[in-house]
């Protein structure tokens, strides 16, 4: 291969991440060629037409951990980044009718929560407050290169002992408090403080989506500190809507990134990463096209970059055995509809419908619902996030019409009895069923429907196990141990070859870190 | 009126243990136990004519040799007979059978799997790696790592360097341990539903965790500590059932004069000044002393003992918000001959430390589904020892005494309260699945104990059941064991000290909490802290 390549950079695949290492490592002045094997950009963040007029996010759908920083740095609103709902208002559905209202009003949230337990309102602040404290505390830390913990530099020692004041500074009882928490399930979480079924059931909800665990599942509760050290345009633990669906968000990456002068190519899917001695000198296209790269970065998760595009020969088996056993089988599904009309939502009436809407009514509901998919079923009675939002941003639809989105919690990779080719339809009409009981004139509306299972998430978006964060979010497999132990640092047991996705250090979420991450240190290697 | 220098509530084997080594250290002791026998859940019980059934706690793997030697607990008529390892039973009539010589389970192994069996010795080794790190910090007071105290900075250098001795990759393993699911752990090494279904047991006993749940990996290890001592004596049987512990541990300390007062139930921990200074007795009677030790659970000492008005709203959260939680249950068997497996392994059935059905990790982690759902697991993990094979004071000659173990068991049922009706169908239950492996059963049956969470409550005075006084999860171990800031073995007023399996490191019948809880108290004797 060319000794001398023309590029600095090529970085595979177009993800949120992949866009935003490329752009950081263009903004320094390399030569970057992003390689997609998809029609367009974006990865999971993605917006698509499913009937004519009618666009919405196709997986990932609430905008709440994108990074400041990178916001800034890549100048991503100059580039088109907008938010048609900067901070959108939590609905939980209650099948009688009844339902609870949380948002950043204070007033209303606590009068909402009232109706069902004075005690909840008067602690939920006080519990929002801690969480946001001890997010506070490790939010840095997302921004951070996982230190090694032996036969590291002072920059590694420095990270731990960031971290050892952060915690510290936190003062006694708080630090206590981190101490136990971080590795409790949010049921006892929740239990300890709250008494209504209902508010528990948020909670836990938020705890468990995009992951497969349940609510009563052990670390479970670190995905709520996790959620909390979001930001959305500089709010913190907001939720928000980008304009023209999560699409617009990847287009404006996209656009930040050609104007530092990244290449962009579509429809270029990468067969292998070309290796000489252990050390990346490129890539080779399925079409046979070879293209030489100083450094490799692959934004593919971890199992598809090392076992596929690597290849188990080149590796160590110690690190091909671990590799093997990153637990990363998805267990969230989509369901995207095109409607005719607003759905009428019962008793909570139509002026809230632009909230987020959650059914999630209680801790054990969601425990049932996980407990089906661990022996390889979607739950009977699923959990689900549900947003409509046209009502935010009309420019998705015709006049008139309507997009819904729901995330469906638990829908497993490994779906017994035939899989999912055999069980997605009916898959999706069990969801609709489901909604019937909160929305009773939904069926009637639905105009198109398209169903994105994990299954479809590996197919069609090259997703390993068709897990949302590339690898769950789980104490075993975070910071110095994501993916795998002593390569929680963007670098590779190959030289030249560097990880910037989401299964890389800080995790999922459309939050960019791990592509910014991987970029510095990329940008470190450069200069040494 | 005497005034002890110590009292402890409760003769359970971690009460007795702290009681031997103040005693042994010149302190005068009390014990107060309410029950007639002492021991707690360590007991040995005739409850059949000729038969002994160590009717709660069955094994002792776990019993610290340094406090056996340290108590010389064998003078006292301990002694402990060592048995082979675990005997699985496959539905077909063949059997995973493990032993304590390595090259044997090697052999057992391959016929299995070939890869099970290269991957064991790889299990193993890493198994012994975390034991050895874990292993000398049983016997340590938790630093609290929110504290400037010498003591505390000093405990966490110590831990620090014993940590900064492994080698990279072996710190990041430690790491994984501590947090992964027992099921994520088993099946980087193994295939074989039969190998990790045996294993996994280990993960689940006395656990409100199914094998899928993070965290469970650690009281795998938990159950391994006691195997890893190398001296073959430190684990089997108690000759005359799991009482010989306790009556040795009560011998030690009866040697150096502690008192040991039975049926002396103590209603109420006395508080004067901000300080406990004795106990009120249920018959009125009030004891005096310096330190007041519990040896029970934080929810029966602190919300069952105390005038609440003692103890600040913080931390009647805390003792509140403490995860004790009750999943196991129990029938002791008395049979009128040698039960026949359908297995037939060349070591014979008797000599194994536990004889189990096969079960997969889902069939487990359904177990643990029912649990959650508040009735008894319809397909049980059982645990099944026979002590009477190796030891002839437990049965009459040709008869034999059977301790089943079940897992998982609610304190409370869904559709009620624990009642006999509710006891009978559990023990159907029980007896079915043990049938399925061990066809004459039914036959053999003289006499049975049927023991629910809510009988250990009442009976033993285990909050829910709960074998462990406390889960093992990550949130209630070390410095956050029982609660944090209390995880030094004293109390939240001033001469109140725990010292039960509620404290660090945990259950079992270690002794080690007795042990350290008294290191502690005679620390504040000096310190005169305590005069």
């Amino acid at each position: 291969m060319n000794a001398s390549a023309r590029h600095d950079a090529v970085v595979i695949g177009a993800g949120h991440n992949g866009l935003v290492c490329a752009a950081y490592l263009a903004k320094a002045g390399r030569r970057v060629l992003v390689l997609e094997a998809g029609e367009s950009v974006g990865g999971c963040a993605v917006s698509g037409e499913i009937h004519p007029g009618y666009t919405v996010s196709t997986c990932a759908h609430i905008l709440h951990l994108l990074h400041p920083g990178v916001i800034a740095d890549l100048r991503l609103k100059r580039h088109g980044l907008a938010l048609s709902a900067p901070d959108l208002a939590t609905l939980a559905l209650l099948p009688d009718g009844e339902h609870l209202l949380l948002s950043s009003e204070v007033q209303a949230t606590r009068d909402s929560i009232s109706r069902f337990s004075r005690r909840d309102a008067e602690r939920l602040p006080g519990f929002r407050a801690r969480l946001e404290r001890f997010a506070g505390a490790l939010r840095p830390f997302l921004m951070a290169t996982p230190p090694r913990l032996a036969n590291g530099t002072w920059r590694d020692r420095w990270t731990l002992i960031r971290l050892g004041i952060a915690i510290r500074r936190l003062g006694r009882t708080d630090m206590r408090e981190l101490l136990r928490i971080v590795g409790i399930c949010s049921a006892d979480l929740v239990e300890d403080v709250f008494e209504s079924d209902v508010l528990k059931g948020v909670l836990a909800f938020d705890s468990v989506l995009g992951s497969f665990l349940g609510p009563r599942s052990p670390s479970s509760a670190f995905n709520l500190l996790y959620r909390a050290a979001g930001e959305s345009d500089g709010r913190r633990g907001a939720l928000s809507h980008p304009k023209g669906g999560m699409g617009a968000v990847t287009a404006a990456l996209a656009a930040a990134a050609k104007s530092f002068g990244v290449e962009v190519r579509t429809a270029a899917p990468v067969a292998k990463v070309a290796i000489e001695d252990t050390v990346a000198t490129g890539v080779v296209l399925e079409s046979g096209e070879e293209i030489a790269a100083r450094t490799v970065v692959s934004n593919a998760d971890p199992r598809r970059t090392f076992l596929d595009l690597v290849g188990p020969d080149q590796l160590d088996t110690d690190f091909v055995r671990r590799v093997r056993h990153i637990r990363m089988d998805g267990a969230t599904a989509k369901v995207n509809l095109a409607l005719d009309g607003l759905p009428d939502l019962g008793g909570s009436g139509p002026h809230m419908a632009n909230a987020r809407l959650l059914i999630a009514p209680g801790v054990d509901y969601i425990e049932h619902a996980f407990d089906d998919a661990k022996y390889g079923a979607f739950s009977a009675e699923p959990a689900m996030e549900i947003t409509i939002p046209s009502l935010h941003d009309p420019s998705l639809v015709p006049e008139g019409g309507h997009v819904m989105s729901i995330m469906v919690q638990f829908a497993p990779y490994r779906l017994r009895d035939g899989g999912w080719a055999a069980h997605r339809e009916a898959f999706g009409d069990h969801v609709l069923k489901t909604l019937a009981a909160y929305m009773p004139d939904l069926s009637g509306r639905i105009l198109a429907r398209q169903v994105v299972t994990p299954d479809d998430l590996e197919r069609d978006f090259r997703v390993s196990g068709g897990h949302w964060h590339h690898g769950e979010l789980i104490l075993n497999q975070l910071f110095m141990l994501r993916p795998v132990p002593r390569f929680a640092q963007y670098r590779t047991p190959i030289d030249n070859l560097y990880l910037c996705g989401a299964g890389a250090h800080p995790g999922g979420g459309i939050m960019g870190a791990a592509g910014r991450n991987a970029a510095r240190e990329i940008m470190r290697d450069w200069s040494r | 009126m005497k005034r002890y220098d110590a009292i402890v509530i409760g003769a359970g084997h971690n009460g007795l243990t702290a009681a031997a080594y103040l005693a042994r250290a010149g302190k005068s002791v009390v014990v107060l136990e309410r029950r007639p026998v002492i021991g707690g859940a360590a007991v040995s019980e005739e409850l059949y004519p000729g038969f002994t059934y160590s009717s709660c706690s069955y094994v002792s793997s776990l019993m610290r040799p340094e406090i056996m030697r340290g108590l010389d607990l064998p003078r006292y008529g301990l002694q402990i007979i060592p048995y082979e390892g675990i005997l699985t039973i496959l539905p077909d009539g063949d059997y995973l059978a493990s032993y304590s010589d390595p090259d044997l389970t090697r052999r057992e192994n391959l016929r299995h799997s070939k890869r099970d069996a290269e991957a064991f010795g790889r299990f193993s080794l890493e198994v012994l790696r975390q034991c050895r790190f874990i292993k000398p910090m049983l016997l340590m007071t938790p630093p609290d790592p929110t504290s400037f105290k010498l003591d505390d900075i000093r405990g966490l250098i110590w831990m620090g360097r014993k940590f900064a001795d492994l080698s990279e990759r072996q710190m990041y393993d430690v790491m994984r341990f501590w947090t992964m699911s027992c099921a994520d752990f088993l099946d980087e090494y193994f295939e074989s539903e039969a190998v990790k279904g045996q294993l996994a047991g280990s993960s689940i006993i006395g656990t409100a965790l199914g094998p899928r749940s993070p965290g469970s990996a650690y009281i795998l290890l938990h159950h391994y500590m006691g195997e890893v001592d190398g001296d073959i004596g430190a684990w089997g049987y108690a000759r005359g059932g799991m009482g010989a512990i306790s009556r040795a541990l009560a011998g030690a300390a009866q040697a150096h004069d502690c008192e040991i007062r039975t049926e002396a139930e103590v209603s109420q921990i006395i508080v004067k000044g901000g300080k406990a200074v004795g106990v009120a007795l249920a018959d009125g009677e009030e004891v005096y002393g310096t330190a007041i030790v519990s040896n029970l659970d934080p929810k029966r000492t602190f919300l069952k003992l105390m005038p609440l008005e003692h103890l600040d709203d913080t931390f009647i959260d805390q003792v509140r918000n403490f995860k004790i939680r009750g999943s196991s249950g129990k029938l002791n068997i008395a049979l009128d001959g040698w039960p026949e497996f359908i297995a037939k392994p060349p070591i014979p059935a008797p000599l194994y430390s536990s004889i189990q059905i096969h079960r997969t990790l889902d069939d487990l982690e359904r177990a643990y589904d029912d649990w959650k759902n508040g009735m008894w697991s319809r397909h049980p993990y059982l645990d099944i020892v026979i002590p009477s094979g190796l030891d002839p004071t437990m049965a009459p000659p040709g008869k034999h005494y059977m301790s089943v173990f079940v897992q998982y068991v609610p304190p409370k049922l869904k559709d009620g309260p624990w009642d006999d009706a509710k006891r009978s169908a559990f023990a159907d239950t029980v007896i079915d699945t043990l049938a399925e492996i061990c066809p004459n059963i039914r036959d053999l049956i003289l006499h049975m104990q049927v023991r629910s969470p809510w009988d250990l409550e009442n009976e033993v005075g285990l909050t829910e059941g709960n074998i462990f006084q406390g889960e093992l999860t990550l949130d209630q171990l070390m410095f956050n064991r029982p609660f944090p800031g209390y995880a030094q073995y004293r109390g939240p007023l001033r001469r109140l000290y725990m010292c039960g399996s509620c404290t660090h490191p945990g259950g079992g019948v270690m002794g080690a909490p007795g042990a350290n809880a008294a290191r502690e108290i005679l620390k504040d004797f000096k310190r005169r802290i305590l005069r």
